[in-house]
């Protein structure tokens, strides 16, 4: 019953509030709408049992990629008379997302009813007692370590592309350094003096 | 607890559970909210001996009552909206930082099987809740429209996802030691740690160095002294909170001291043993541990207090200097020493 109940509210929640996304006029709100659907959608892969992938949605993708979408819509200051502008010229191209969209969820749809996955009957199916990390870690790092090692490979050459892309060597700072202002000591930087009346000092 | 509506009431398993849960969540919320009130007094009780002033002392025996004071006069003053600020997100803005700061402790072992979810993975959790902490900040700066807070809101942000990455390296230095994800093995597996009797991963050479970064991390992460750049009052006037008052200011209020209290715990928790006495002796198992676990809160919030009433704040870019340069690399290197040396000592180096 609480399992139902609980379905139903993430269910109706993720549905709503991605209808609000599409339809907010303020960029900023559709983000947060954005945000809460991701929510949501963690709380559904809970209750199917898959909490691992949930708390990473929620870390990675409520926690920080949709940080930085609000960072970005709120310095940006988008106009959206202007966005709205171009719907004529994109809404062919839309349509035809649209279509095949529906015709994916049709397909998807199609498939379960006409018979529902077995999970048992896998070719390795996961006990019952082994908590969805390890199995995870267990497949991730044996069978699929080298597609995994590849992903990893892809990211970081993404990582330092972004970071090549955006460098620009500035000539005219000047960067503190830390350890050489510690290691300073009075009697490097003053001096005792005794000038004589009218002689003044040597610098 | 679901037993015992189950059988004094004769209730369904469903119902039993549903109000065993409400009544759990009460029994860890409620008493939270005192904390904060009596640790808002001890932190200006701190403060105050540290700079050799009496601190609140008027209102109630030795001022006791200060923190419920204040509380009431806040309840009683009007809350004002600004009029260009947007209306809905300023007032969810406060209650996102109070929840934030409440459900973590959903998670928290208080004693052997005394935690409100013994989930699998219980620091994956922590980490959740703790980078949704986030939006409370950067909604309270954009929709209050104006200056300060929204470079308060930006700086507090940059800081919050800064730290957490070197937070999320340290956990996972922790977990590969410990070999779970669960809060309440991890505290077990910190029993008499190398062989000594002593409980808590601290005293391990390896976790040493990450037990100070974590340390520091969970200062920066609670916007507390010497990092609390967000609400630098000589710069920023009260940071994100400058254009709340009443009940939406003290829910902030309450929702900072809550996460202190968090960061303490969870200090408490991975690194010093959490619920299990300091030392592995039979007669020390007799106290409960939830009473080791306060002990425990209580000796980190007052190095949290002294930390604030004795160092002076960092500069912006050296804050993010120290999380960026020198403990994201450091915790990073960590994880391979740590999993290296487990690799040589529990798993072995396949030839």
């Amino acid at each position: 019953m609480i399992q139902a109940l609980a379905f139903y509210l993430f269910a109706t929640i993720v549905i709503v509030s991605a209808a609000l996304t599409i339809t907010a006029r303020n960029p900023v709100h559709a983000v947060l709408w954005l945000i809460l659907a991701f929510f949501n959608a963690a709380g559904l892969m809970v209750l199917v049992g898959a909490e691992f992938i949930a708390m990473l949605l929620v870390i990675v993708y409520v926690g920080a990629v949709a940080v930085l979408f609000l960072f970005v819509v709120m310095m940006l200051n988008i106009d959206f008379a202007e966005l709205r502008a171009g719907f004529v010229r994109y809404a062919a191209l839309g349509a035809v997302l649209a279509i095949g969209l529906a015709a994916e969820i049709m397909v998807a749809f199609g498939a379960w009813s006409a018979g529902k996955i077995e999970l048992a009957r896998r070719a390795a199916p996961t006990p019952e007692t082994v908590p969805n990390i390890e199995a995870i870690g267990m497949l991730l790092y044996t069978r699929y370590l080298f597609v995994f090692e590849g992903a990893g490979l892809v990211l970081l050459v993404a990582m330092i592309g972004a970071i090549v892309l955006t460098h620009r060597d500035r000539t005219g700072s000047r960067k503190q350094n830390i350890a050489r202002q510690n290691a300073r000591r009075p009697q490097d930087a003053t001096r005792n003096t005794q000038p004589t009346v009218g002689g003044g000092i040597d610098l | 607890m679901t037993s015992f509506f189950t059988y004094r009431f004769g209730l369904p398993f469903g119902w039993a559970w549903f109000l065993a849960t409400l009544m759990d969540i009460l029994l860890i919320a409620l008493p939270v909210m005192l904390a904060v009130a009596m640790l808002i007094y001890a932190d200006r009780k701190i403060w105050a001996s540290m700079a050799l002033r009496r601190g609140p002392n008027v209102v109630g025996p030795l001022g006791l009552l200060q923190s419920f004071a204040d509380g009431l006069k806040v309840f009683l003053q009007e809350t004002i909206v600004p009029a260009a600020a947007n209306k809905a997100l300023f007032l969810i803005a406060p209650i996102i930082t109070f929840t934030v700061a409440l459900i973590v402790w959903a998670v928290v072992p208080f004693d052997a099987r005394a935690a409100l979810a013994d989930i699998n993975v219980g620091l994956l959790y922590v980490l959740a809740a703790s980078s949704l902490g986030v939006y409370g900040i950067i909604l309270a700066g954009w929709a209050s429209n104006s200056k300060y807070p929204f470079f308060s809101a930006i700086r507090a942000a940059a800081q919050m996802v800064s730290y957490e990455v070197a937070i999320g390296f340290v956990l996972i230095s922790i977990v590969m030691w410990a070999g779970s994800f669960n809060l309440t093995t991890i505290v077990e597996a910190q029993k008499s740690v190398m062989g000594t009797p002593v409980n808590g991963f601290f005293l391990n050479p390896l976790l040493f160095p990450m037990a100070v970064v974590f340390f520091i991390s969970s200062l920066a992460e609670t916007q507390r002294a010497p990092f609390d750049l967000a609400e630098a009052e000589s710069e920023l006037v009260a940071g994100y909170q400058t254009e709340y008052s009443s009940m939406a200011f003290a829910l902030y209020w309450l929702g900072e001291y809550a996460n202190v209290i968090l960061m303490c715990a969870l200090n408490a928790t991975l690194f010093w043993g959490g619920y299990l006495p300091p030392l592995d002796i039979p007669i020390l198992y007799a106290v409960p541990g939830i009473l080791w676990l306060f002990i425990k809160i209580l000796l980190f919030f007052f190095v949290f207090s002294w930390v604030k009433a004795t160092v002076p704040r960092y500069r912006y870019d050296q804050l993010m200097r120290l999380g960026w340069k020198i403990f994201l690399p450091l915790s990073l290197f960590w994880v391979f020493l740590v999993s290296g040396f487990l690799m040589l000592t529990r798993v072995g180096v396949p030839s």
